[in-house]
Formats: structure tokens, C-alpha cells, sequence
């Protein structure tokens, strides 16, 4: 557990650590449960000493279960409590795909029970997980209504949508990706912030193509922009940091600007989050472009295991500066 | 059940409540049978025909502040928790005055107000739920309970058994029932466990297990008085097994071929409301005027329902885009 100050530079892993903790002073209706996440203070130590701090029935460690626990969560949250879920890593949400979709996505809308909850999705890859420690699984939520999906890029964001995610009377999704978690750092503000589900953000103004990501892609496609500048092409990106519902403004504006669009993902192409921004695109925006809508995703394959594989699957910069200097010369 | 029994544990009112509710599941259900054969009602049909006792008795053991998250076939608990024929009705004819306004059909009803977890189709599903709201009560100190439910085989879930082990393992206070027809669809119970009982599934979770009449509303109430009071008093949950026997076909489209005549023959002289008046006569509680009395009462009662859901508007069009997400006044209040 960290202790916010104004000056300290905090990880994305302590800034969600942080947003757990505050939200749980601040709210006694909020509570956690997961596997190992209370002796042992989960696998990536994001709720270490919360057990001490908040004792055995706010920190609940559950059985390998995560049907059941995601279950429990529902039926707690529609008695008034906020729960909030932790996945030990996102690919593990597959084992309550059922919970999710069919009971915490519809309830609200079958017969009007809200079910104020977050379920906290550790996903990505670059961290040598192989197939199932490094998925990237909002590609199936993304198609079931009823269910709010965020995937912060900061610790700002990462605090700030946590927070938002828990104040929130609807199911929520909270990827975080951990090949960020003790990578990227912040000094965030001492008192308390949101950042508002539904907002996208640019993280990077620019005049020539505009990029659109979330999660860990975010940095590749500021990096790529770094490495476009010196020949003059200007990238914009644009952080999504909320998938549903997605801020169509904020993405629209942006290529009515550029003209010209790359999709960036490091979730399987076909069907991804891209895909549907691509298509977007074409109906909304479809006279103002100069040039294909491009797609940087995954290929569709599971998450491979060996290093080269694994460099070989994710999107690279070089990917990204490949695809801009193409859509450059339209 | 020995009358002797029902008469020292059993409020007379209490029974006779029973009683009714028995007859108003049966008179409505039948009721709506005869609009789906009319027509007037599309999609599924799910009756409690023959196994009306189970919801009725539980769902009579219960407190007002009390959760159920109920089975398909537990008509007679929605009744007792407050919904009424006519809302059942226009919930089966898709009408906006349906607990779920035309978003979802036939039993797939739910009332937070009135502490019922909406059903969902995916058998078991309801049943970690309804951990999480036994873990909310537990968490918050409050001496409430939860009683929740699958058939035979939704105990073949996963979700039955992950239920199962957290409710055992938290010590939660929830009661959990298998509604035990002996065919699931047109699965019978040989295919769907190796176990005789399943009862037995109680037992991997160190889980006290009883096997109850499910056609004698006494020994239902009865035994879900015991298992209420247990959970109550802190002492973790109950399984029960409500032995029965499903009398119509999964739905009304099915004409359930696949059972055996005799079995449903022998099962008829099982029957839940010729069982309950046969106590009520030896009892002294009630003969054949009041009986003839009460199904007076249903059958008025269900005619009104069918009246007001007839009379109800349906839903328009364009209300299919609503309700998706839920707003922060429904949670702040």
C-alpha cells in the first residue's frame, strides 16, 4: 500500500493500488476479492496490506473460482455493496465469461437490478506469459451490451478511471495492462480526481494521421510519433482509455483534422476494437479521408511464449512508422 | 406427513395460506396454459404443474426482508413474494406492466423490491448470485437469508458446485435447493449423475443435506424453517433436495414422450393439492365446500389477472434501447 503525496512519482501499479485504497476508506460498501489477494496481496502485490488495513471480510480471498466469485460479486452488488473483482490476469476471465455476459450485462436491462461492479483484468503481453497469462480479452466484451470496458495508459488514467469504475452503477471492466505497471510513472495530484468513463484523450496533438489506441499501445504509438517527427510527419494519438462507450467525438474530430486514420491493437485483428472504429470511420467520416483506414494489431494467433515469437506477435514501432509513412504519401 | 406433526409445528393460518397459494399457482398456470394453446401467449411455457408445493413452501418459510433467487418452476414463490397474477400474465404476453416491461418473458422475472433475483436461463447461474448476496448480508451484519435453487441438472454445473464450496467455505447464510423432476428437458436422472440422491453433492462440500417430499408442502415448509433458522442463526447453509416429479413437458410445445406413462401415473396420486387437503380434512381445517370455496377465489383472481395484463399496453418499439446501463439516481436511493 503507497501513501499519495504530492511531489512522489507513483507507478501505474501504485496508482491503482492507490484508487483501491482511498475508495475504500472513502466508501465502506466497497470491497475486494480475487485469488491470493489477501495473505499474499495478490500476484502483483497490488493489494498488499489491505488485509491488515481492512480485515478478512473486506478482502476476501476466494476459492480458484472465478465464475463463482464473479457470481458472488453480482449478487453483492445488487444487495448495495461495490464490489471489486480481481482477475489474477485477464485471460482467466474466460471461466466467468457466462457470469459476466449473460447475468452482470443483462440484469439492469431484463428487469432493472443495477450491479455496481469492477472486475480488475490484469492483460497484455511483453511480459513472457505465453497463452494464458498474456491475453488481451476486451475484444469479447466489447460485443455485449450492458458492460462498461476501460483500459488506462497512465497512472493518472489508471487512478482516476478506477475511481470512476467503482462510483460507477454499472458493471465495469478495468483492463490494466501489466507490462506498465512498474514501467510508467507520474506524479499525481495529493487530492481526489476521476477521470470520467467515456472519454478518450489525446495524448499527442498533431496534423498529419491520427492514431487510435488504448493500453500499452498508447506508448509505441508516442514513441513511433517521436521517430515520425524528424521526417516531418505529425501523428496525433488518441487514447480511447474508455472502449464502451466509446467517445466517437473525440475520435471523429480528430481525423476530420488529419484525414487520415491508423487503427493500433495489441488484441487479435480480425473483429478487434479497430475493426469496429475502422468501420466507424467509413460511415461517419467517410468524405473527409485522404487516404485507407490501417489496422496494427496481433496477428491471429494465440499469445506465443518464446522471445522471438513474442516479438515477432506484438505491434512494434517500426509497424507504426511503416504504416504512416504509407499513408503519408496519399 | 403425519397430521399429528403438521398440527403441533404449523399455524393453521399459516397451512391454509399454503393452501391457497397451492391452488392459485395451479388455476394461473393452467390458465396460461390454455393461452399458449389459444395462441395468445408466443414462446416458452414453464409450469410447476405437480410440483407447486416446493416454491410454495419454502417461499412461506421466509421473512418480507429475505432474497430468493428462484428455479424455473417456482410460480408459487413469485405469487408469495408480491408479484401478482395479473403482472405473471402480462409478463408472459410481452406487456409494458410486466416486472420486466417486455424485455424478457415467461418466468424470467425479477423484483429487487420485492427481494427476488431474476431468473436466468442458464441453469445455476443464479446460484453464486446468490452467494454474493448472502456474503453482502453476512458482510453487513444484517440476520438476513437467501434461498436459491436449480433443477436436477443444474446441479451438473459448474456454477452449481462453485456455489456450493464458497457457500460452505464463507459459513454463508443461504439455503440451496434442488428441484429434484427427475428429467431435465428430456434428460432423465440417469444421465445427468452417477449418484443416487443428490443430496450426496452436500456432502464434498461438507454441507448438511436433507431429502424432503417435494410434493407434501408441510415437509417443504418444514424443512425450509429448519434450514432458514440455521442460516440465520450463522450456522452456514443447507442443501435440499425436494424430491418430485415434473408432470407436463419442459415447456408446453414438448409432450415429454420420453416419459413413462406409469411414472406419471403413479405420481398423480402424489399430487401436491390432493395431498394438502387431505391434511386440511384430517386437521379439521377445511373440507370440500372451503376447498371449493378457495377455488372460487383463484379462479376470479386469475380472470382479473388475465383482464388486466389483456387491457395492459405493449411495449413500444423504440424501448428496445433502453435500460442498457443503469443511472446513479437508481443507485443512490
Amino acid at each position: 500500500m503507497t501513501t499519495a503525496t504530492a511531489t512522489r512519482e507513483v507507478t501505474y501499479l501504485e496508482a491503482i493500488s492507490q484508487a483501491l485504497d482511498e475508495e475504500m476508506t472513502r466508501d465502506e460498501r466497497v470491497f475486494l476479492l480475487g485469488e491470493d489477494i489477501g495473505v499474499y496481496g495478490g500476484a502483483f502485490k497490488i493489494t498488499e496490506g489491505f488485509l491488515q488495513k481492512y480485515g478478512e471480510w473486506r478482502v476476501l480471498d476466494t476459492p480458484l473460482s472465478e465464475s463463482g466469485f464473479v457470481g458472488a460479486a453480482i449478487g453483492a452488488a445488487m444487495m448495495g455493496l461495490r464490489p471489486v473483482v480481481e482477475m489474477q490476469f485477464a485471460d482467466f476471465i474466460s471461466c466467468a465469461f457466462d457470469q459476466i455476459t449473460e447475468v452482470a450485462a443483462k440484469n439492469h436491462y431484463r428487469w432493472g437490478a443495477p450491479v455496481p461492479m469492477v472486475i480488475r483484468a490484469p492483460f497484455g503481453g511483453g511480459v513472457h506469459g505465453g497463452p494464458f497469462h498474456s491475453e488481451c480479452p476486451e475484444g469479447w466484451f466489447f460485443h455485449s451490451p450492458g458492460l462498461k470496458l476501460v483500459a488506462p495508459s497512465t497512472p493518472y488514467d489508471a487512478k482516476g478511471l478506477l475511481k470512476a469504475a467503482i462510483r460507477d452503477p454499472n458493471p465495469v471492466i478495468y483492463f490494466e495492462h501489466k507490462f506498465l505497471y512498474r514501467r510508467v510513472k507520474a506524479v499525481l495530484p495529493a487530492e481526489d480526481f476521476i477521470v470520467p468513463i467515456g472519454r478518450a484523450e489525446v495524448k499527442r496533438s498533431g496534423t498529419d494521421i491520427t492514431v487510435v489506441t488504448y493500453g500499452a499501445m498508447v506508448h509505441l504509438a508516442l514513441e513511433a510519433a517521436d521517430v515520425l517527427a524528424k521526417e516531418g510527419i505529425d501523428l496525433e494519438v488518441v487514447d480511447l482509455r474508455t472502449l464502451i462507450p466509446l467517445d466517437k467525438e473525440t475520435i471523429f474530430n480528430s481525423v476530420r483534422k488529419t484525414s487520415k486514420a491508423i487503427m493500433l491493437h495489441e488484441d487479435n485483428k480480425t473483429g478487434g476494437i479497430g475493426a469496429e472504429i475502422a468501420a466507424l470511420l467509413a460511415e461517419e467520416c467517410f468524405g473527409c479521408l485522404d487516404g485507407p483506414i490501417l489496422r496494427i494489431a496481433a496477428p491471429d494467433t494465440p499469445v506465443p511464449f518464446s522471445t522471438p515469437l513474442e516479438e515477432y506477435f506484438l505491434p512494434k514501432v517500426v509497424d507504426v512508422v511503416t504504416a504512416a509513412r504509407k499513408l503519408a504519401a496519399y | 406427513m403425519d397430521s399429528a406433526v403438521v398440527a403441533q409445528e404449523i399455524k393453521r393460518a399459516d397451512l391454509l395460506q399454503m393452501y391457497y397459494y397451492l391452488r392459485l399457482t395451479r388455476t394461473l398456470e393452467d390458465r396460461i396454459t390454455a393461452l399458449y394453446r389459444q395462441g395468445r401467449i408466443v414462446g416458452g411455457v414453464y409450469t410447476s404443474h405437480g410440483m407447486e408445493a416446493i416454491a410454495v413452501g419454502y417461499a412461506s418459510a421466509l421473512e418480507c426482508d429475505d432474497v430468493i433467487a428462484p428455479f424455473h418452476r417456482d410460480m408459487g414463490a413469485f405469487l408469495i413474494r408480491g408479484i401478482t397474477p395479473g403482472e405473471v400474465i402480462a409478463q408472459y404476453l410481452g406487456k409494458r406492466t410486466g416486472p420486466t416491461k417486455g424485455k424478457d418473458g415467461n418466468v424470467h422475472m425479477g423484483d429487487l423490491k420485492r427481494g427476488i433475483i431474476g431468473f436466468v436461463s442458464h441453469l445455476a447461474d443464479n446460484l453464486p448470485v446468490a452467494t454474493g448476496a448472502a456474503l453482502a448480508f453476512k458482510i453487513r451484519g444484517e440476520a438476513r437469508v437467501v434461498f436459491a435453487g436449480t433443477g436436477d441438472g443444474g446441479t451438473s454445473r459448474g456454477d452449481f458446485h462453485e456455489a456450493m464450496n464458497f457457500a460452505s467455505v464463507r459459513k454463508l447464510p443461504v439455503v440451496i435447493f434442488c428441484n429434484n423432476n427427475q428429467y431435465a428437458y428430456s434428460t432423465p436422472l440417469r444421465y445427468q449423475m452417477a449418484i443416487k440422491d443428490v443430496v450426496e453433492r452436500a456432502n464434498a462440500y461438507a454441507m448438511p443435506g436433507e431429502i424432503v417430499d417435494g410434493n407434501d408442502v408441510a415437509a417443504v415448509y418444514l424443512s425450509s424453517r429448519r434450514a432458514i433458522a440455521r442460516a440465520r442463526a450463522g450456522e452456514g447453509p443447507t442443501f435440499l433436495e425436494f424430491k418430485t416429479m415434473r408432470m407436463h413437458g419442459h415447456s408446453e410445445h414438448d409432450p415429454a414422450k420420453y416419459v413413462p406413462r406409469e411414472l406419471l401415473e403413479e405420481w398423480k396420486k402424489k399430487d401436491p393439492i390432493l395431498n394438502a387437503e387431505q391434511i386440511l380434512r384430517q386437521l379439521g381445517y377445511g373440507d370440500d365446500a372451503y376447498f371449493q370455496e378457495v377455488g372460487q377465489r383463484v379462479k376470479k383472481e386469475v380472470a382479473e389477472g388475465v383482464e388486466f395484463a389483456e387491457r395492459s399496453p405493449l411495449p413500444e418499439g423504440p424501448e428496445v434501447l433502453e435500460g442498457v446501463f443503469a443511472t446513479e439516481e437508481e443507485v443512490s436511493t
